[in-house]
């Protein structure tokens, strides 16, 4: 199939970007999304060109790496897939495929579409671990989970950190993602001791680098994982229970 | 590390009371836009049903406007219960009003100046979410307008004080009066609309047992506020009361 590219194009962090157009000529419909890019990307590299950036690891949905803006959907179209799980046979042949970064003031573009993801990082570097004391593994089943707590933790755990979540939000904010990260752990035993801690660590991280929530759900819709938004509201109660809580007696400061 | 995009407007200079250390938080800030959005919900329910005696006639309205300034009987001195609760009203209104200017300039700012080239196409947010900012002004306006005209009469010149029922009259005959009263009661209806759902996600009350009842809560809390509302100009207006 032939495809016209309109795509981001920017030398370095902070410098002027443009957008360029590329004739993506004979892809084939079996070819995943980055893997067209691949394609275009040779044949800029055999013009002398230089080739389009894009940040990607995994390529089957788990590194959370790869998301972009593809024709105003965080990684496309498709529902609760990943940029690297969308498959070029959800285009028609003659399509114009707009592709963009990420866009918000806490992750700038750091080259073509790669954007700088480490605050993400730094909010899981607050509190998003639980700290055990090393040596033996314990033994299985010594502390009892609650099937259904596995099961919610689980679904939260399922979060691969691309992103999306902010991209998707006309508020920049991060709640999607860090709800997800502190509804892992606060729904399991193990992460009691340091639950309340954790959540305004990780709150107050988050609010230094994105924006607050006015609950339009649009996040929910864009993450491939398909992560509820009722995480959001669980991290709502939780720092405000944080916040009235005295913490001091738990060690929880 | 890198540290262009972290924000600078939320790190504490230096230790502040509990209580202003917590608005600093954004999360914080929404729950107590919740707070303050009930007390104004609860607070346009009772205005609504209070003004529903307009139908009984003069007599009754015109004593429920009494009956308001006796409020507390004669455990409290005359008007004393009323000052208190429009302060309390006024608090939760400036409050409800200074979260909601912090919170959109933290959101324009966390979002920057570049758009996407193409226009998003929302699939969650709607007309009501995205337009918050939009109605609260309106309401804001109309709230400032609407006192002018009925409590302190200076934009009514047929304004008698205490007259409940001859001053709605007077105001709503007029026919710009209603247009906007109509206006200001929808975009209170859409600002409502999204508020009393999204005021369970801000508290943490989110439980799949009543989720779906939220929205339909919503939905049944708006009608009932617009259509009550929107009666009065329209009965003034077709002079079904006169
Ligand atoms: C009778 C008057 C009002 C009522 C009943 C009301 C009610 C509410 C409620 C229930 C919410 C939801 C809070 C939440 O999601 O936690 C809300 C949000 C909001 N209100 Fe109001 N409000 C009123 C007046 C105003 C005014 C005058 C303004 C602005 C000038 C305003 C601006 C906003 C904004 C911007 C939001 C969204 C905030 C966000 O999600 O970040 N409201 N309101
Ligand atoms: S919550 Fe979903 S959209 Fe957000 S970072 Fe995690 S996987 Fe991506
Ligand atoms: S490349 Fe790993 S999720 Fe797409």
């Amino acid at each position: 199939m032939d495809l016209t590219l309109k795509v981001w194009r920017q030398d370095g962090p902070g410098k002027p970007g443009e957008f360029r157009e590329y004739e993506a000529k004979g892809i084939s419909p079996d070819s995943s999304f980055l893997e067209m890019l691949d394609v275009v990307n040779e044949r800029l590299v055999e013009a002398g060109d230089v080739p389009i950036e894009f940040d990607h690891d995994c390529r089957e949905g788990i590194c959370g790496t790869c998301g972009v803006m593809i024709n105003g959907h965080p990684h496309g179209d498709q529902k609760g897939t990943a940029t690297c799980q969308l498959h070029m046979r959800k285009f028609n042949d003659g399509d114009r495929i707009v592709i963009e970064p990420w866009r918000a003031t806490g992750m700038p573009v750091m080259r073509d579409l790669i954007v700088d993801r480490s605050p993400l990082d730094r909010i899981i570097e607050a509190g998003g671990y639980i700290s055990v004391n090393t040596g033996g593994a314990p033994d299985a089943n010594l502390i009892p989970v609650p099937k259904p707590a596995a099961e919610s933790s689980m679904d939260a755990a399922a979060c691969i950190g691309c992103a999306a979540c902010i991209a998707a939000c006309p508020n920049s904010a991060g709640q999607l993602f860090t709800s997800a990260k502190l509804a892992h752990l606060n729904l399991l035993p193990q992460g009691q001791p340091e639950r309340y801690a954790r959540t305004i660590a990780m709150v107050e991280t988050m609010e230094e680098f994105f924006g607050s929530c006015t609950n339009h759900g649009e996040c929910e819709e864009a993450c491939p994982k398909s992560i509820s938004i009722d995480n959001i509201a669980l991290m709502n109660r939780d720092y405000i229970v944080a916040k009235f809580k005295d913490r001091r007696k738990a060690g929880q400061r | 590390m890198t540290t262009t995009g972290r924000r600078q407007d939320t790190k504490p200079a230096r230790r502040v009371p509990w209580i202003i250390e917590f608005y600093r938080s954004d999360v914080a800030k929404k729950w107590i836009m919740a707070l303050s959005g009930v007390i104004l919900l609860g607070y346009i329910a009772a205005h609504m049903l209070g003004n529903m005696k307009v139908y009984f006639g003069p007599e009754e309205i015109n004593h429920y406007g009494e009956a308001l300034r006796e409020l507390g009987g004669d455990l409290v001195p005359k008007t004393h219960l009323l000052w208190i609760m429009r302060i309390g009203l006024t608090a939760a209104f400036a409050i409800h009003i200074h979260a909601a200017y912090s919170l959109t300039r933290t959101n324009l700012k966390a979002r920057g100046r570049v758009r996407y080239d193409v226009p998003r196409e929302y699939l969650a947010a709607n007309y009501a979410s995205r337009t918050m900012r939009w109605s609260g002004v309106i309401v804001l306006f109309f709230v400032l307008f609407h006192l002018a005209d009925l409590t302190w009469g200076t934009t009514n010149p047929d304004f008698i004080r205490g007259d409940v029922y001859n001053n709605l009259i007077a105001s709503f005959e007029r026919v710009p009066v209603a247009a906007l009263y109509i206006v200001a009661n929808l975009a209170l209806g859409l600002h409502i609309l999204h508020g009393v759902w999204s005021l369970f996600q801000s508290v943490g009350a989110n439980n799949e047992v009543y989720n779906k009842w939220r929205r339909y809560l919503a939905w049944g809390f708006t009608a009932v506020i617009v259509l009550g509302n929107l009666s009065f100009p329209i009965a003034v207006q077709l002079g079904i009361i006169s």
